[in-house]
């Protein structure tokens, strides 16, 4: 797994069956990384549905958030408009896990993404990682303190 | 571990005696199914080890996902400032399976509010922020879903029926 102050490696993939998100693009912009299994567990827990809620709280720290999964976009904006999420889910699915696999969480065995989160900063650095549990929802408070830790600089 | 940030404060609405050694924080959500299974257990723990029990309710409605989540802490607060927070919490509990937007005002009748300053105060900025605020704290604190429980400040990894579980072999 990529830890602090690595580079994060550029990647391109689709967070709608036509749109395509580069991280190059947000250069200037902190942005937050969650790796999960996969769409579709149970609500109230759910990681993605979480985050959703905490969107403007990123958003003061100047961060957008993308959720990473190895299913498909057809799957993720069923997902998305299910749950009524309001960020970007990207699809790492082909090649299948690529993404996941440079930041160096995939699970070979299930052949899905670890339970993950990266926070990177502005100029493209990994400025705090956290791999979870899988069966552990990891919460937000590493990433605001990642955030604000950022803020000072 | 995650911590309960900030500490229980005046802000907070507390039950139980303030000499018992054991503080239960609860971080719920009014429309969410689980925190409404949990209601029932949490009394049962309240009744079960009385003195020893002090127990904590912060908001975090999850509003995206639960349309009247939000109304209703409000409505929670809103009776809060006629001294009948736990009044207006139970009510919610017990009434999750009709959750609605007309429901707040006939349970603010029922326990007893004076309607008209229920309303006005339902309108307040301040008791906006003081949600966002609980919701703050959550987020900082490290919950992960609702319902989320901290045990004398500590993030708790279970449900309701794990803390009973946990409290009658820690009392034992």
């Amino acid at each position: 797994m990529l830890e602090k102050g690595a580079i994060a490696p550029d990647f391109e993939l689709n967070a709608t069956p036509d749109q395509k998100i580069k991280l190059k693009d947000f250069k200037g912009k902190n942005v937050i990384l969650a790796f999960y299994p996969a769409d579709w567990s149970p609500v109230c827990s759910d990681q993605m549905a979480l985050y959703n809620e905490m969107l403007k709280y990123f958003s003061k720290y100047d961060a957008q958030i993308f959720g990473v999964s190895v299913d498909s976009v057809w799957c993720h904006v069923a997902f998305e408009e299910n749950r009524k999420l309001h960020f970007p889910l990207l699809a790492d699915f082909e090649p299948k896990g690529a993404v996941s696999k440079a930041y160096g969480v995939y699970d070979e065995e299930v052949g899905e993404s670890k339970r993950a989160l990266f926070v990177i900063d502005k100029e493209g650095k990994i400025a705090w990682s956290y791999l979870s549990p899988i069966a552990v929802n990891p919460g937000a408070d590493g990433i605001l303190e990642a955030l604000e830790e950022l803020s000072k600089k | 571990m995650s911590t309960l940030k900030p500490e229980i404060n005046d802000q907070d609405h507390i039950q139980g005696d303030d000499s018992a050694s054991i503080t239960i924080v609860e971080f719920g959500d009014y429309q969410c199914p689980f925190c409404g299974d949990a209601y029932p257990i949490m009394k049962e723990i309240e009744e079960t080890f009385g003195h020893q029990i002090r127990f904590v309710f912060r908001h975090f409605p999850l509003a995206n996902a639960h349309e009247y989540a939000f109304p209703a802490a409000i409505a929670a607060e809103a009776a809060a400032l006629q001294g009948k927070f736990w009044d207006m919490h139970d009510a919610l509990y017990e009434n999750q399976y009709r959750l609605n937007a007309d429901l707040f005002d006939e349970l603010a009748e029922t326990i007893g509010l004076d309607l008209e300053q229920f309303q006005k105060d339902s309108a307040s900025e301040e008791i906006r922020t003081k949600i966002e605020d609980n919701f703050d704290s959550g987020m900082r604190s490290g919950v992960n879903g609702t319902p989320s429980f901290y045990v004398n400040g500590t993030k708790f990894d279970g449900g309701a029926t794990d803390l009973y579980q946990m409290l009658k072999e820690s009392t034992e």
